[in-house]
């Protein structure tokens, strides 16, 4: 395996992200110019080049065409997803990291199945009054103070507490898992160690939880998880089980969390958008939809299995590939006014949720989640705006959304 | 009358994404994993062509196609 190939740990220094000088010769998706605002840097790659590649990360390409996104997204033969994240190490494949988002045909499919019906519109039908709950519960508890960070008291709450509903584990464990996910999906890039100890304690976490359910069943997804079958009608590995609760656990929260952030803070600058949605609030969905669009929290990564060409751009083995579906979201071709948030937005077939086979099986729960959150907090808090002494911090890395969002309303 | 409209969806592209359910319910369905098909045969009724036209163009798979009959 080409794995081997690479140096352990202990043997390498760590690599140095200096400051990008040339974003079409060496990309940095850590860099801090990227983390604040990527729209222009993106755009400057696309309109020279629709792929290019960086030295950094062990080689990536990027693509920021609709096109190639597309296409790479749509190709498992040349592209696989065992390697789900861009980061500076690559250490040893483990069997069953998360499937299905880290899975490749043939094992795919039989994976993806049994995620599915758990997630349809009209299970999550079903959660909507709990979510409709839990949006105002939080709405209670700053209402009174006419200021909040709505990152901290709002945004972070509502995907955390509705996948501990789903999942049967108590809300409250939410700030353990908010706090792993950062350990794994933003600190992991750089620091293996990190990466290591927050999924051994997840890991931890859950087997206590398969245990308790072994001896006493219960209605939810974990036991849902644990009665599956494999396709040789085989109760699913432990391993699945735990792979698939941390990949429900890590793709569920932090996502959602930063589409509801970023609609917060597009609609916190943009009074005439606000004031139509108070105004039409059976338009959200649709707004929902374009706010998906400009700011899509999710970049996946792919790894190069096979040689082959993409948008005449030669792709070779070995090198990673960071599928950036909010840059194929911005491209001009497919989108008119790509830069321009246009909440009524007719034609619309953004790739937020990803293209092809590894459609985010959770994309019917983040757009209830995002419909409802904005529709509540529009009927309690119609008139807001970013606190201008307060600043905005976006998260680094593959996830990108406000983790800090000072709001003044009232 | 002319220009009657019939949707069909490509079972082989669709994944799930559920943009046409949302846009035109009257149209499609989800099976119990949310994949989409059409309705009955995929006729039109008179009145829902702009939802047709609406969810083919909203489709991220390019799964759905609207046959002029």
């Amino acid at each position: 395996m080409s794995d081997t190939a690479h140096a352990t740990q202990d043997e390498r220094i760590p690599p140095a992200h200096p400051p990008v000088t040339d974003w079409l010769h060496d990309f940095d998706h850590t860099d801090p110019r990227w983390t604040e605002n990527p729209f222009p840097i993106w755009d400057e790659i696309r309109s020279a080049s629709p792929v290019v590649h960086t030295g950094r990360f062990l080689g990536c390409y990027l693509p920021t065409t609709y096109e190639a996104v597309k296409q790479i997204a749509h190709d498992t033969e040349h592209f696989s997803s065992r390697r789900v994240v861009v980061r500076d190490e690559r250490p040893e494949i483990q069997r069953n990291a998360a499937p299905p988002i880290t899975s490749d045909p043939p094992e795919h499919k039989p994976a993806k199945q049994l995620l599915l019906p758990p997630f349809t519109p009209d299970a999550m039908k079903k959660l909507e009054p709990r979510v409709r709950a839990i949006c105002n519960e939080l709405i209670d508890e700053f209402f009174a103070d006419g200021h909040c960070d709505a990152a901290a008291r709002y945004t972070k709450h509502i995907p955390t507490r509705a996948i501990c509903h789903m999942l049967g584990i108590p809300e409250k464990d939410g700030d353990l898992f908010v706090n792993w996910i950062h350990m794994i999906l933003e600190l992991g890039i750089k620091n293996e160690e990190m990466l290591k100890q927050a999924v051994g304690e997840m890991t931890d976490y859950f087997a206590a939880h398969i245990e308790a359910r072994k001896r006493r069943p219960t209605d939810d997804l974990i036991s849902t998880l644990m009665n599956a079958k494999d396709r040789n009608g085989q109760p699913l590995e432990d391993s699945h089980v735990l792979g698939s609760l941390r990949l429900l656990l890590i793709a569920g929260i932090d996502t959602t969390w930063s589409a509801i952030g970023a609609s917060l803070w597009h609609l916190a600058r943009t009074p005439a958008d606000r004031d139509r949605l108070v105004r039409e609030p059976q338009l959200v969905p649709t707004a929902v939809e374009e706010l998906l669009r400009a700011y899509s929290p999710v970049t996946m990564a792919r790894e190069v299995m096979k040689e082959t060409t993409v948008a005449g751009c030669p792709m070779k083995p070995g090198n990673m590939v960071l599928l950036s579906f909010p840059a194929a979201n911005r491209d001009p071709s497919v989108f008119p006014d790509a830069d321009r948030v246009v909440i009524d937005r007719k034609s619309n077939p953004h790739a937020a949720f990803g293209l092809g086979i590894h459609r985010c099986v959770g994309s019917n729960l983040a757009r209830m989640e995002m419909t409802v959150a904005l529709q509540e907090w529009l009927k309690r808090i119609p008139d807001f705006r970013l606190d201008p002494e307060g600043s905005v911090a976006w998260s680094e890395g593959t996830v990108r959304g406000p983790r800090q969002l000072p709001i003044l309303f009232g | 009358m002319s220009g009657k409209l019939r949707v069909h969806v490509d079972q082989d592209k669709c994944q799930g994404h559920a943009r046409c359910k949302q846009l035109a319910p009257e149209l499609f369905d989800l099976d119990e994993y949310g994949n989409a098909h059409e309705r009955g045969d995929g006729t039109v009724p008179a009145g829902l062509e702009d939802k047709a036209w609406l969810a083919k163009s909203n489709c991220p798979e390019i799964a759905i196609e609207v046959i002029e009959e």
